[in-house]
């Protein structure tokens, strides 16, 4: 078993909701009240040393509920693996997850991106504003609901 | 001491967002203490097509001529990796003969991109000669190209399985010549930049990106290995064909613009190497997968996939339900996360180094945009 998913479940047995493999990628979905204690042992563990964060991606897969999601793409440059962390957020009209800006500095464009497309708020981060749509925007485009042009 | 009357105060200077210096609609709001930037502040969207919100809206297929417009010059790059992914998602194994071909075509696409960013970078600086230079050789690739891909500069080559047509005599020639004529430029590269002292004296030891600060901003690319960490994904993570040649990952020591600017260059060679081996050793066979669905309807399910293009990782993240459009797209751009580190390089910089700068790190603004 991936190390990674074996120190998750050791350090943080609560907070593992579940393991998945597919297609050689693992993913672990996490409860989000502590996925930054959650990340900064997967970046400084020297079992895992997930010093990089390739992406966050604010996820809306409403019907379902919870409806709204983060997931973090994580690699190592020391073992040359990766893990997909997916957090699942419990409040349906104004998802608030915990910013891992402290983390890794490059949270803070991802968040921004996810806060601006998505609408997902993140606690503690420095300055989350719009970033690709314009500031006057009102709605979030990619979420499912948001109205598509020539439908 | 200020005379009374007289107080300090910053002002706000724009860059952009038509600024020469920017390659595309970026804006930089740059807070200016005297000549030194107290603050800087990148402004981008101006280029937002939603391309993540189109793919949630057309199914696989359909979505495949976008990728050739994220980055549109590393096109082949991002046109694999959509390739790849759904590949991935419906496990399909592409035919070696077709990797090979993947991997020719996208490897002198990637000189191509080195070669513009070159050349445009050259012009930042101040100097106009090389770009002459580089779009002259620049140009010959993009012939050899499409007669292959049929475009110029927004491929769609790749398919699902594979290509979908094969290379002819008259291109693995056509790569033998370049490959042979671009080796013998390398010596007035070095004349006309490398030895300049110009060119030295804005260059080195300017714009250092430490190694902890590339970990901590996700750079990739030769922006990364610049600074002297070697990670490549065509090596780390080997993909298509990459595992079968020899070739090597040029890195540089000090992480200022001068080491980019060596690494790029020396990847241009290693991108020869690789496409002068893949053409000897062109297996025969198909050149698409047999079992390749008329309609793809991919299994649900979640997959990453990274490829290494010009500029770093890129990266596509599909989620699937099991319909034939997929249920969220989520593209991770490599320039994205440069630009990201761009507002702490120019920090108690000059104006004049903000644009050595912003142009060294060689980011596509219609990809961060996206």
């Amino acid at each position: 078993m991936n190390a990674a998913v074996a120190l998750l479940q050791a350090k943080f047995p609560d907070d593992v909701v579940e393991v998945t493999e597919f297609r050689g990628d693992t993913t672990v979905t996490v409860k989000p009240e502590r996925i930054k204690d959650i990340c900064l042992l997967l970046r400084d563990d020297p079992q895992t040393s997930f010093r990089y964060l390739s992406m966050i991606a604010g996820m809306d897969y409403s019907p379902q509920s919870p409806r709204f999601g983060v997931v973090y793409n994580l690699y190592s440059h020391k073992y040359k693996n990766r893990i997909t962390l997916k957090a699942l957020l419990k409040d349906d009209r104004t998802p608030t997850v915990d910013s891992v800006t402290e983390v890794w500095s490059t949270a803070n464009w991802h968040e921004r991106e996810a806060f601006d497309l998505v609408g997902i708020r993140f606690k503690g981060h420095p300055d989350l504003r719009r970033i690709l749509m314009p500031t006057d925007w009102v709605g979030h485009p990619l979420r499912k609901d948001y109205p598509l042009k020539g439908k | 001491m200020l005379e009374p009357g007289i107080e300090e105060k910053t002002f706000v200077l724009n860059l952009g967002p038509q600024h020469p210096s920017t390659h595309g609609v970026l804006r930089i709001l740059l807070e200016m203490d005297g000549e030194y930037i107290a603050k800087a502040d990148p402004v981008i969207g101006y280029g937002h097509r939603g391309h993540e919100h189109m793919a949630e809206n057309r199914n696989y297929l359909q979505f495949l001529p976008n990728m050739g417009r994220v980055d549109y010059l590393h096109a082949l790059a991002y046109n694999q990796c959509w390739c790849m992914a759904v590949e991935k998602l419906l496990g399909i194994t592409v035919p070696e003969r077709a990797e090979f071909i993947r991997v020719i075509t996208n490897e002198l696409n990637r000189i191509t991109s080195h070669l513009l960013w070159f050349g445009a970078y050259l012009m930042d600086l101040g100097a106009f000669t090389p770009f002459l230079y580089c779009f002259d050789d620049r140009e010959h690739i993009l012939d050899l190209l499409d007669r292959v891909t049929g475009s110029r500069l927004t491929y769609c080559y790749y398919r699902f399985g594979g290509v979908p047509s094969d290379i002819d005599r008259e291109f693995i020639d056509g790569c033998f010549a370049f490959i042979d004529r671009f080796r013998s430029r390398w010596k007035d590269y070095d004349n006309l930049v490398t030895k300049n002292v110009i060119f030295i004296n804005r260059t080195k030891g300017v714009g250092i990106i430490t190694p902890e600060m590339a970990l901590k901003y996700g750079i990739t690319g030769p922006n990364l290995r610049g600074s002297g960490i070697p990670y490549d994904i065509r090596k780390s993570e080997p993909y298509s064909a990459y595992p079968l040649f020899n070739f090597e990952i040029p890195i540089g020591e000090n992480g200022d613009i001068f080491d980019r600017y060596v690494v790029r260059l020396a990847e241009m060679e290693q991108s020869l190497r690789i496409v002068e081996q893949a053409l000897v050793k062109l297996p025969n066979g198909p050149i698409m997968a047999e079992k390749v669905p008329k309609r793809i309807k991919p299994p649900a399910g979640e997959v990453y996939q990274a490829v290494e293009t010009a500029r770093g990782e890129f990266g596509i993240y599909i989620v699937s339900q099991g319909e034939v459009k997929p249920y969220r797209v989520k593209l991770r751009v490599p320039s994205f996360a440069t630009l990201s580190f761009f507002p702490e390089m120019a920090k108690d910089n000059l104006v004049a180094d903000a644009v050595a700068n912003l142009g060294s790190i060689d980011v596509v603004i219609p990809e961060i945009d996206r």
